[in-house]
Protein backbone atom coordinates (compact mmCIF):
# COMPACT_ATOMS: atom_id res chain seq x y z
CA UNK A 1 0.00 0.00 0.00
CA UNK A 2 1.22 3.48 -0.87
CA UNK A 3 -0.36 6.54 0.76
CA UNK A 4 0.09 9.86 -0.99
CA UNK A 5 -0.12 13.14 0.92
CA UNK A 6 -0.81 15.96 -1.53
CA UNK A 7 0.03 19.60 -1.07
CA UNK A 8 -3.13 21.27 -2.37
CA UNK A 9 -2.90 25.06 -2.24
CA UNK A 10 -6.00 25.84 -4.33
CA UNK A 11 -8.72 27.89 -2.64
CA UNK A 12 -12.17 26.35 -2.58
CA UNK A 13 -14.10 29.38 -3.91
CA UNK A 14 -16.90 29.95 -1.41
CA UNK A 15 -18.42 33.01 -3.14
CA UNK A 16 -20.88 31.98 -5.85
CA UNK A 17 -19.92 34.67 -8.35
CA UNK A 18 -16.16 34.04 -8.20
CA UNK A 19 -14.49 30.88 -9.46
CA UNK A 20 -12.01 28.64 -7.64
CA UNK A 21 -9.08 30.64 -8.99
CA UNK A 22 -10.79 34.02 -8.31
CA UNK A 23 -11.80 34.79 -11.91
CA UNK A 24 -15.16 36.24 -12.96
CA UNK A 25 -17.38 33.91 -15.09
CA UNK A 26 -16.35 35.70 -18.31
CA UNK A 27 -12.69 36.20 -17.49
CA UNK A 28 -9.78 34.56 -19.36
CA UNK A 29 -6.65 33.32 -17.63
CA UNK A 30 -3.58 35.56 -18.16
CA UNK A 31 -2.36 35.15 -21.76
CA UNK A 32 0.96 35.81 -23.49
CA UNK A 33 1.78 35.11 -27.16
CA UNK A 34 5.11 35.50 -28.92
CA UNK A 35 5.76 34.95 -32.65
CA UNK A 36 8.97 33.74 -34.27
CA UNK A 37 10.71 31.94 -31.40
CA UNK A 38 12.49 29.11 -33.27
CA UNK A 39 15.40 29.30 -35.74
CA UNK A 40 14.90 26.28 -37.99
CA UNK A 41 11.11 26.32 -38.41
CA UNK A 42 9.56 28.44 -41.20
CA UNK A 43 7.18 29.91 -38.63
CA UNK A 44 6.74 29.51 -34.89
CA UNK A 45 4.85 30.80 -31.88
CA UNK A 46 4.96 30.39 -28.11
CA UNK A 47 1.82 30.79 -26.02
CA UNK A 48 1.13 30.83 -22.30
CA UNK A 49 -2.47 30.71 -21.08
CA UNK A 50 -2.72 30.32 -17.33
CA UNK A 51 -0.51 27.32 -16.61
CA UNK A 52 -0.41 26.15 -20.25
CA UNK A 53 2.84 26.49 -22.14
CA UNK A 54 2.54 25.69 -25.86
CA UNK A 55 5.13 25.84 -28.62
CA UNK A 56 4.13 25.57 -32.28
CA UNK A 57 6.31 25.23 -35.37
CA UNK A 58 5.18 25.41 -39.01
CA UNK A 59 7.07 23.99 -41.98
CA UNK A 60 5.92 24.66 -45.51
CA UNK A 61 4.33 24.86 -47.92
CA UNK A 62 6.84 22.11 -48.83
CA UNK A 63 7.10 18.98 -50.92
CA UNK A 64 4.91 16.09 -49.77
CA UNK A 65 6.79 12.80 -49.89
CA UNK A 66 3.85 10.51 -49.11
CA UNK A 67 2.10 10.12 -52.45
CA UNK A 68 -1.15 8.68 -51.14
CA UNK A 69 -1.76 11.85 -49.07
CA UNK A 70 -1.09 14.16 -52.00
CA UNK A 71 -3.98 16.27 -53.32
CA UNK A 72 -3.72 17.23 -57.01
CA UNK A 73 -5.53 20.55 -56.58
CA UNK A 74 -4.47 21.80 -53.15
CA UNK A 75 -2.04 21.48 -50.25
CA UNK A 76 -2.75 19.26 -47.27
CA UNK A 77 -2.47 20.75 -43.81
CA UNK A 78 -1.05 18.15 -41.42
CA UNK A 79 -1.12 18.69 -37.67
CA UNK A 80 0.65 16.83 -34.91
CA UNK A 81 -0.46 17.59 -31.35
CA UNK A 82 2.01 16.13 -28.88
CA UNK A 83 2.39 16.36 -25.11
CA UNK A 84 5.82 16.41 -23.49
CA UNK A 85 6.30 13.57 -20.97
CA UNK A 86 6.88 16.18 -18.23
CA UNK A 87 3.88 18.39 -19.15
CA UNK A 88 1.41 16.71 -16.77
CA UNK A 89 1.28 15.60 -13.12
CA UNK A 90 2.19 11.96 -13.79
CA UNK A 91 4.48 11.14 -16.70
CA UNK A 92 2.88 11.04 -20.13
CA UNK A 93 4.31 8.16 -22.15
CA UNK A 94 5.97 9.58 -25.26
CA UNK A 95 4.31 9.07 -28.64
CA UNK A 96 0.79 9.41 -30.00
CA UNK A 97 -2.27 8.04 -28.18
CA UNK A 98 -5.96 8.06 -29.18
CA UNK A 99 -6.54 11.46 -27.57
CA UNK A 100 -3.64 13.19 -29.32
CA UNK A 101 -4.55 11.63 -32.69
CA UNK A 102 -8.11 12.96 -32.40
CA UNK A 103 -6.91 16.42 -31.34
CA UNK A 104 -4.46 16.48 -34.26
CA UNK A 105 -7.31 15.70 -36.68
CA UNK A 106 -9.74 18.31 -35.37
CA UNK A 107 -6.94 20.90 -35.19
CA UNK A 108 -6.14 20.36 -38.85
CA UNK A 109 -9.84 20.73 -39.70
CA UNK A 110 -10.15 23.84 -37.54
CA UNK A 111 -7.22 25.60 -39.25
CA UNK A 112 -7.74 24.49 -42.88
CA UNK A 113 -10.72 26.76 -43.77
CA UNK A 114 -8.57 29.87 -43.18
CA UNK A 115 -5.62 28.80 -45.33
CA UNK A 116 -5.48 29.31 -49.12
CA UNK A 117 -4.58 25.63 -49.60
CA UNK A 118 -5.62 25.76 -53.28
CA UNK A 119 -2.57 27.93 -54.00
CA UNK A 120 -0.18 25.03 -53.25
CA UNK A 121 -1.27 21.86 -55.08
CA UNK A 122 0.59 18.61 -54.27
CA UNK A 123 2.33 20.12 -51.24
CA UNK A 124 2.04 20.01 -47.48
CA UNK A 125 1.93 22.52 -44.66
CA UNK A 126 3.03 20.87 -41.42
CA UNK A 127 1.95 22.20 -38.03
CA UNK A 128 3.70 20.75 -34.98
CA UNK A 129 2.05 21.58 -31.64
CA UNK A 130 4.08 20.75 -28.53
CA UNK A 131 2.40 20.99 -25.14
CA UNK A 132 5.30 21.73 -22.79
CA UNK A 133 3.02 22.20 -19.78
CA UNK A 134 -0.70 21.46 -19.60
CA UNK A 135 -3.31 23.10 -17.39
CA UNK A 136 -6.65 22.60 -19.13
CA UNK A 137 -7.66 23.84 -22.59
CA UNK A 138 -4.50 22.76 -24.42
CA UNK A 139 -6.27 22.01 -27.73
CA UNK A 140 -7.66 25.58 -27.88
CA UNK A 141 -4.32 27.08 -26.87
CA UNK A 142 -2.63 24.92 -29.54
CA UNK A 143 -4.98 26.12 -32.30
CA UNK A 144 -4.58 29.77 -31.24
CA UNK A 145 -0.78 29.46 -31.24
CA UNK A 146 -0.79 27.49 -34.52
CA UNK A 147 -2.55 30.37 -36.32
CA UNK A 148 0.14 32.79 -35.16
CA UNK A 149 2.87 30.36 -36.28
CA UNK A 150 1.17 30.01 -39.72
CA UNK A 151 1.12 33.81 -40.05
CA UNK A 152 4.78 33.92 -38.94
CA UNK A 153 5.60 31.38 -41.69
CA UNK A 154 4.00 33.72 -44.24
CA UNK A 155 1.31 31.20 -45.21
CA UNK A 156 -1.47 33.12 -47.01
CA UNK A 157 -4.69 33.08 -44.96
CA UNK A 158 -8.22 34.53 -45.11
CA UNK A 159 -8.29 35.02 -41.37
CA UNK A 160 -6.43 34.17 -38.19
CA UNK A 161 -8.30 31.30 -36.53
CA UNK A 162 -8.74 31.70 -32.80
CA UNK A 163 -9.94 29.16 -30.27
CA UNK A 164 -11.31 29.20 -26.75
CA UNK A 165 -13.50 27.02 -24.54
CA UNK A 166 -16.55 27.73 -22.41
CA UNK A 167 -18.39 25.30 -20.21
CA UNK A 168 -20.14 24.77 -16.92
CA UNK A 169 -18.44 24.44 -13.56
CA UNK A 170 -19.95 24.69 -10.06
CA UNK A 171 -23.40 25.17 -11.67
CA UNK A 172 -22.26 28.30 -13.50
CA UNK A 173 -21.59 28.84 -17.23
CA UNK A 174 -17.98 30.03 -17.42
CA UNK A 175 -15.31 31.01 -19.95
CA UNK A 176 -11.90 29.32 -20.42
CA UNK A 177 -12.05 26.37 -18.02
CA UNK A 178 -9.03 25.67 -15.87
CA UNK A 179 -7.76 22.13 -15.34
CA UNK A 180 -9.76 21.68 -12.11
CA UNK A 181 -12.93 23.14 -13.66
CA UNK A 182 -12.52 20.85 -16.67
CA UNK A 183 -12.06 17.75 -14.49
CA UNK A 184 -14.68 18.51 -11.86
CA UNK A 185 -17.08 20.67 -13.89
CA UNK A 186 -20.30 19.65 -15.62
CA UNK A 187 -19.44 20.54 -19.23
CA UNK A 188 -16.61 21.66 -21.49
CA UNK A 189 -17.10 23.09 -24.98
CA UNK A 190 -14.06 24.12 -27.01
CA UNK A 191 -14.70 26.15 -30.17
CA UNK A 192 -12.62 27.85 -32.87
CA UNK A 193 -13.82 30.68 -35.09
CA UNK A 194 -12.77 32.89 -37.95
CA UNK A 195 -13.01 36.21 -36.10
CA UNK A 196 -13.81 38.36 -39.18
CA UNK A 197 -16.91 36.39 -40.16
CA UNK A 198 -17.72 34.63 -36.90
CA UNK A 199 -17.86 31.25 -38.70
CA UNK A 200 -17.20 28.24 -36.48
CA UNK A 201 -14.42 25.86 -37.56
CA UNK A 202 -14.25 23.70 -34.43
CA UNK A 203 -16.96 22.68 -32.04
CA UNK A 204 -16.77 19.93 -29.48
CA UNK A 205 -18.70 19.41 -26.31
CA UNK A 206 -18.75 16.97 -23.49
CA UNK A 207 -20.91 16.96 -20.38
CA UNK A 208 -24.38 18.21 -19.62
CA UNK A 209 -25.78 21.52 -20.95
CA UNK A 210 -29.39 22.68 -21.51
CA UNK A 211 -29.99 24.49 -24.81
CA UNK A 212 -30.14 27.83 -22.92
CA UNK A 213 -26.83 27.07 -21.26
CA UNK A 214 -25.37 26.04 -24.63
CA UNK A 215 -26.32 29.37 -26.20
CA UNK A 216 -24.88 31.26 -23.26
CA UNK A 217 -21.67 29.22 -23.38
CA UNK A 218 -21.35 29.74 -27.15
CA UNK A 219 -21.69 33.53 -26.77
CA UNK A 220 -19.16 33.50 -23.95
CA UNK A 221 -16.70 31.46 -26.00
CA UNK A 222 -17.10 33.71 -29.06
CA UNK A 223 -16.42 36.78 -26.90
CA UNK A 224 -13.41 35.02 -25.38
CA UNK A 225 -12.14 34.24 -28.89
CA UNK A 226 -12.42 37.91 -29.85
CA UNK A 227 -10.31 38.94 -26.85
CA UNK A 228 -7.66 36.32 -27.67
CA UNK A 229 -7.74 37.42 -31.31
CA UNK A 230 -6.47 40.85 -30.21
CA UNK A 231 -3.53 39.16 -28.45
CA UNK A 232 -2.71 37.19 -31.62
CA UNK A 233 -2.64 40.41 -33.65
CA UNK A 234 -0.44 42.09 -31.04
CA UNK A 235 2.04 39.20 -31.19
CA UNK A 236 2.28 39.38 -34.98
CA UNK A 237 2.51 43.19 -34.97
CA UNK A 238 5.24 43.26 -32.35
CA UNK A 239 7.32 40.97 -34.58
CA UNK A 240 6.55 42.55 -37.94
CA UNK A 241 4.71 45.84 -37.25
CA UNK B 1 14.90 13.22 -46.20
CA UNK B 2 18.54 13.63 -47.20
CA UNK B 3 20.15 17.00 -46.66
CA UNK B 4 22.42 17.94 -49.54
CA UNK B 5 25.31 20.28 -48.74
CA UNK B 6 26.62 22.32 -51.66
CA UNK B 7 30.30 21.58 -52.36
CA UNK B 8 31.04 25.34 -52.29
CA UNK B 9 29.90 25.56 -48.64
CA UNK B 10 32.01 22.54 -47.72
CA UNK B 11 35.04 24.15 -49.35
CA UNK B 12 34.52 27.57 -47.85
CA UNK B 13 34.10 26.24 -44.27
CA UNK B 14 37.11 23.92 -44.68
CA UNK B 15 39.30 26.72 -46.09
CA UNK B 16 38.28 29.04 -43.26
CA UNK B 17 39.26 26.41 -40.67
CA UNK B 18 42.60 25.83 -42.42
CA UNK B 19 43.23 29.58 -42.02
CA UNK B 20 42.41 29.42 -38.31
CA UNK B 21 38.92 30.92 -38.71
CA UNK B 22 35.26 29.84 -38.45
CA UNK B 23 32.29 31.01 -40.48
CA UNK B 24 30.60 32.64 -37.47
CA UNK B 25 33.80 34.36 -36.33
CA UNK B 26 34.43 32.12 -33.31
CA UNK B 27 37.80 30.85 -32.12
CA UNK B 28 38.40 27.06 -32.41
CA UNK B 29 37.73 26.42 -28.71
CA UNK B 30 34.95 28.93 -28.20
CA UNK B 31 31.29 28.02 -27.53
CA UNK B 32 28.36 29.94 -28.94
CA UNK B 33 26.27 31.94 -26.44
CA UNK B 34 24.82 29.68 -23.72
CA UNK B 35 21.63 30.31 -21.78
CA UNK B 36 20.32 28.02 -19.09
CA UNK B 37 17.10 28.48 -17.09
CA UNK B 38 15.79 26.03 -14.51
CA UNK B 39 12.36 25.44 -12.96
CA UNK B 40 10.62 26.47 -16.19
CA UNK B 41 7.93 23.72 -16.07
CA UNK B 42 6.00 23.84 -12.81
CA UNK B 43 4.38 20.42 -13.29
CA UNK B 44 7.75 18.74 -13.75
CA UNK B 45 9.61 17.89 -10.53
CA UNK B 46 12.71 19.34 -12.19
CA UNK B 47 13.22 21.18 -15.47
CA UNK B 48 15.65 23.20 -17.55
CA UNK B 49 15.64 25.03 -20.85
CA UNK B 50 19.09 25.14 -22.42
CA UNK B 51 20.21 27.09 -25.46
CA UNK B 52 23.60 26.85 -27.16
CA UNK B 53 23.44 29.35 -29.99
CA UNK B 54 20.09 28.58 -31.64
CA UNK B 55 20.05 24.95 -30.50
CA UNK B 56 17.35 24.62 -27.87
CA UNK B 57 16.36 21.68 -25.63
CA UNK B 58 13.70 21.50 -22.93
CA UNK B 59 14.42 18.92 -20.24
CA UNK B 60 12.02 17.66 -17.59
CA UNK B 61 12.32 15.08 -14.83
CA UNK B 62 9.54 12.90 -13.43
CA UNK B 63 9.96 10.62 -10.40
CA UNK B 64 7.88 7.46 -10.08
CA UNK B 65 7.91 4.68 -7.53
CA UNK B 66 8.76 1.34 -9.08
CA UNK B 67 10.59 -1.91 -8.63
CA UNK B 68 14.40 -2.04 -8.91
CA UNK B 69 16.10 -4.13 -11.58
CA UNK B 70 16.66 -7.69 -10.23
CA UNK B 71 20.46 -7.44 -10.67
CA UNK B 72 20.67 -4.12 -8.76
CA UNK B 73 18.09 -4.47 -5.96
CA UNK B 74 19.54 -1.72 -3.75
CA UNK B 75 19.85 1.23 -6.12
CA UNK B 76 17.29 3.57 -7.72
CA UNK B 77 16.67 3.81 -11.45
CA UNK B 78 17.50 6.63 -13.87
CA UNK B 79 15.96 6.49 -17.34
CA UNK B 80 16.98 8.90 -20.08
CA UNK B 81 14.79 9.35 -23.13
CA UNK B 82 15.01 11.87 -25.96
CA UNK B 83 12.74 13.02 -28.74
CA UNK B 84 14.05 14.81 -31.81
CA UNK B 85 10.79 16.62 -32.40
CA UNK B 86 9.78 17.18 -36.02
CA UNK B 87 9.46 20.87 -35.06
CA UNK B 88 13.23 21.09 -34.46
CA UNK B 89 14.42 20.58 -38.05
CA UNK B 90 12.88 20.05 -41.50
CA UNK B 91 14.43 16.57 -41.77
CA UNK B 92 13.27 15.28 -38.37
CA UNK B 93 10.27 12.99 -38.85
CA UNK B 94 7.51 12.12 -36.38
CA UNK B 95 7.46 8.54 -35.15
CA UNK B 96 9.46 6.25 -32.89
CA UNK B 97 12.98 7.45 -31.96
CA UNK B 98 15.42 7.04 -34.86
CA UNK B 99 19.13 6.17 -34.47
CA UNK B 100 20.19 9.80 -33.91
CA UNK B 101 17.69 10.17 -31.09
CA UNK B 102 18.72 6.85 -29.52
CA UNK B 103 22.40 7.84 -29.71
CA UNK B 104 21.66 11.20 -28.07
CA UNK B 105 19.81 9.68 -25.13
CA UNK B 106 22.28 6.83 -24.69
CA UNK B 107 25.35 9.10 -24.74
CA UNK B 108 23.69 11.52 -22.32
CA UNK B 109 22.67 8.63 -20.07
CA UNK B 110 26.17 7.13 -20.15
CA UNK B 111 27.83 10.40 -19.15
CA UNK B 112 25.40 10.89 -16.25
CA UNK B 113 25.39 7.26 -15.10
CA UNK B 114 29.12 6.55 -15.33
CA UNK B 115 30.06 9.82 -13.61
CA UNK B 116 27.74 8.95 -10.74
CA UNK B 117 25.86 12.24 -11.08
CA UNK B 118 22.87 11.04 -9.06
CA UNK B 119 23.47 9.11 -5.84
CA UNK B 120 21.20 6.20 -6.78
CA UNK B 121 21.84 4.44 -3.42
CA UNK B 122 19.78 7.17 -1.76
CA UNK B 123 16.75 6.47 -3.99
CA UNK B 124 15.89 3.16 -2.33
CA UNK B 125 12.60 3.09 -0.40
CA UNK B 126 12.42 -0.64 0.49
CA UNK B 127 15.50 -2.61 -0.55
CA UNK B 128 14.78 -5.03 -3.40
CA UNK B 129 11.13 -3.95 -3.56
CA UNK B 130 10.49 -0.23 -4.05
CA UNK B 131 12.81 2.46 -5.38
CA UNK B 132 12.48 5.88 -7.00
CA UNK B 133 12.70 5.77 -10.79
CA UNK B 134 13.77 9.13 -12.23
CA UNK B 135 12.68 9.73 -15.82
CA UNK B 136 14.79 12.32 -17.64
CA UNK B 137 13.06 13.44 -20.83
CA UNK B 138 14.90 15.51 -23.43
CA UNK B 139 12.61 17.46 -25.73
CA UNK B 140 14.66 18.85 -28.64
CA UNK B 141 12.89 22.03 -29.81
CA UNK B 142 15.36 23.64 -32.24
CA UNK B 143 18.33 21.89 -33.84
CA UNK B 144 21.23 24.11 -34.87
CA UNK B 145 24.13 21.73 -34.15
CA UNK B 146 25.77 20.11 -31.09
CA UNK B 147 22.81 18.48 -29.36
CA UNK B 148 25.01 16.29 -27.10
CA UNK B 149 26.66 19.10 -25.12
CA UNK B 150 23.33 20.92 -24.74
CA UNK B 151 21.63 17.70 -23.63
CA UNK B 152 24.18 16.92 -20.91
CA UNK B 153 24.40 20.53 -19.65
CA UNK B 154 20.60 20.82 -19.51
CA UNK B 155 20.18 17.38 -17.93
CA UNK B 156 22.59 18.14 -15.10
CA UNK B 157 20.78 21.46 -14.50
CA UNK B 158 17.37 19.72 -14.51
CA UNK B 159 18.62 17.05 -12.06
CA UNK B 160 19.99 19.73 -9.70
CA UNK B 161 16.59 21.45 -9.95
CA UNK B 162 14.65 18.23 -9.16
CA UNK B 163 12.70 17.88 -5.92
CA UNK B 164 11.17 14.54 -4.91
CA UNK B 165 8.73 13.93 -2.06
CA UNK B 166 10.09 12.50 1.17
CA UNK B 167 9.13 8.89 1.86
CA UNK B 168 8.87 6.99 5.13
CA UNK B 169 7.51 3.63 6.18
CA UNK B 170 4.78 3.40 8.81
CA UNK B 171 3.30 -0.02 9.69
CA UNK B 172 4.65 -1.55 6.48
CA UNK B 173 3.03 1.20 4.39
CA UNK B 174 4.98 3.68 2.26
CA UNK B 175 4.04 7.29 3.04
CA UNK B 176 4.83 9.67 0.14
CA UNK B 177 4.83 13.14 1.67
CA UNK B 178 4.38 15.89 -0.96
CA UNK B 179 4.49 18.51 1.80
CA UNK B 180 8.15 17.67 2.34
CA UNK B 181 10.00 17.94 -0.96
CA UNK B 182 13.71 17.16 -0.93
CA UNK B 183 16.39 17.82 -3.54
CA UNK B 184 17.56 14.91 -5.64
CA UNK B 185 20.98 13.77 -4.33
CA UNK B 186 23.29 15.18 -7.06
CA UNK B 187 26.90 14.53 -6.08
CA UNK B 188 28.80 15.12 -9.32
CA UNK B 189 28.49 17.59 -12.19
CA UNK B 190 30.01 15.86 -15.19
CA UNK B 191 29.76 17.69 -18.52
CA UNK B 192 30.45 16.86 -22.14
CA UNK B 193 32.25 18.77 -24.87
CA UNK B 194 32.01 17.86 -28.54
CA UNK B 195 34.65 18.55 -31.17
CA UNK B 196 34.26 18.37 -34.94
CA UNK B 197 37.19 17.47 -37.18
CA UNK B 198 37.25 19.73 -40.23
CA UNK B 199 40.25 20.16 -42.55
CA UNK B 200 42.45 18.21 -40.12
CA UNK B 201 41.65 20.59 -37.22
CA UNK B 202 39.46 20.15 -34.14
CA UNK B 203 36.85 22.79 -33.32
CA UNK B 204 34.55 22.78 -30.31
CA UNK B 205 30.74 23.16 -30.32
CA UNK B 206 30.12 22.62 -34.05
CA UNK B 207 27.30 24.67 -35.56
CA UNK B 208 24.76 22.97 -37.84
CA UNK B 209 26.76 23.91 -40.95
CA UNK B 210 29.97 22.62 -39.42
CA UNK B 211 28.28 19.37 -38.34
CA UNK B 212 26.93 18.82 -41.85
CA UNK B 213 30.39 18.93 -43.43
CA UNK B 214 32.58 17.56 -40.61
CA UNK B 215 34.76 14.50 -41.22
CA UNK B 216 34.43 13.13 -37.69
CA UNK B 217 33.15 14.04 -34.26
CA UNK B 218 34.34 13.26 -30.75
CA UNK B 219 32.45 13.91 -27.51
CA UNK B 220 34.21 13.68 -24.15
CA UNK B 221 32.55 13.58 -20.74
CA UNK B 222 34.65 15.03 -17.90
CA UNK B 223 33.97 14.83 -14.17
CA UNK B 224 34.71 17.71 -11.77
CA UNK B 225 38.12 16.21 -10.90
CA UNK B 226 39.11 16.13 -14.60
CA UNK B 227 38.74 12.36 -15.05
CA UNK B 228 36.97 10.96 -18.10
CA UNK B 229 33.53 9.37 -17.64
CA UNK B 230 32.29 8.85 -21.20
CA UNK B 231 33.35 9.21 -24.82
CA UNK B 232 31.63 8.83 -28.15
CA UNK B 233 33.17 9.09 -31.59
CA UNK B 234 30.90 9.86 -34.52
CA UNK B 235 31.15 10.58 -38.23
CA UNK B 236 32.33 8.47 -41.15
CA UNK B 237 36.06 9.35 -41.03
CA UNK B 238 38.81 8.33 -38.59
CA UNK B 239 40.61 10.32 -35.89
CA UNK B 240 44.29 10.01 -34.99
CA UNK B 241 45.50 9.09 -31.49
CA UNK B 242 47.01 12.60 -31.16
CA UNK B 243 43.67 14.19 -32.03
CA UNK B 244 41.85 12.19 -29.36
CA UNK B 245 44.47 13.07 -26.69
CA UNK B 246 44.28 16.73 -27.72
CA UNK B 247 40.46 16.66 -27.48
CA UNK B 248 40.63 15.22 -23.95
CA UNK B 249 43.01 17.88 -22.67
CA UNK B 250 40.98 20.70 -24.25
CA UNK B 251 37.81 19.17 -22.84
CA UNK B 252 39.29 19.19 -19.33
CA UNK B 253 39.87 22.97 -19.65
CA UNK B 254 36.58 23.84 -21.35
CA UNK B 255 34.26 21.87 -19.02
CA UNK B 256 35.52 24.07 -16.13
CA UNK B 257 34.13 27.14 -17.92
CA UNK B 258 30.93 25.34 -18.93
CA UNK B 259 30.30 24.31 -15.33
CA UNK B 260 29.98 28.03 -14.38
CA UNK B 261 26.59 28.05 -16.16
CA UNK B 262 25.11 25.44 -13.79
CA UNK B 263 22.95 26.46 -10.84
CA UNK B 264 24.29 25.84 -7.32
CA UNK B 265 22.86 22.84 -5.50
Amino acid sequence: MITIITNNELSTGIETSKRADGRAFDELRPIKIEAGVLKRADGSAYLELGGNKILVAVYGPRELHIRRLMQPNRAVLRCRYNMAPFSVDGRKRPGPDRRSVEISKITSEALSPAVFLEKFPRSTIDVFIEVLEAEGGTRCAGITAASVALADAGVPMRDIIVSCAAGKADGQVVLDLSETEDKEGEADMPIAIMPRTGEITLLQSDGHLTSEEFEKALDLAINGCKKISEEQKKAILSRYG
Amino acid sequence: MVTIIPEIIRESITNLVKNGERSDGRAFYEYRGISLETGVIEKAEGSARVKIGNTQIMIGTKPQIGEPFPDTPNVGVLMTNSELLPMAAPDFEPGPPDERSVELSRVTDRCIREAGVVDLDKLVIIEGEKVWMIFLDLHVLDYDGNLIDAAVLGSIAALINTKIPETRIEDGEIIVDHEKMISLPVKEKALMTTFAKIGGELIVDPSLEEEQIMDARISIGIREDGSICAMQKGGANPLTKEEVIMAISKSQEITKELREHLPKN
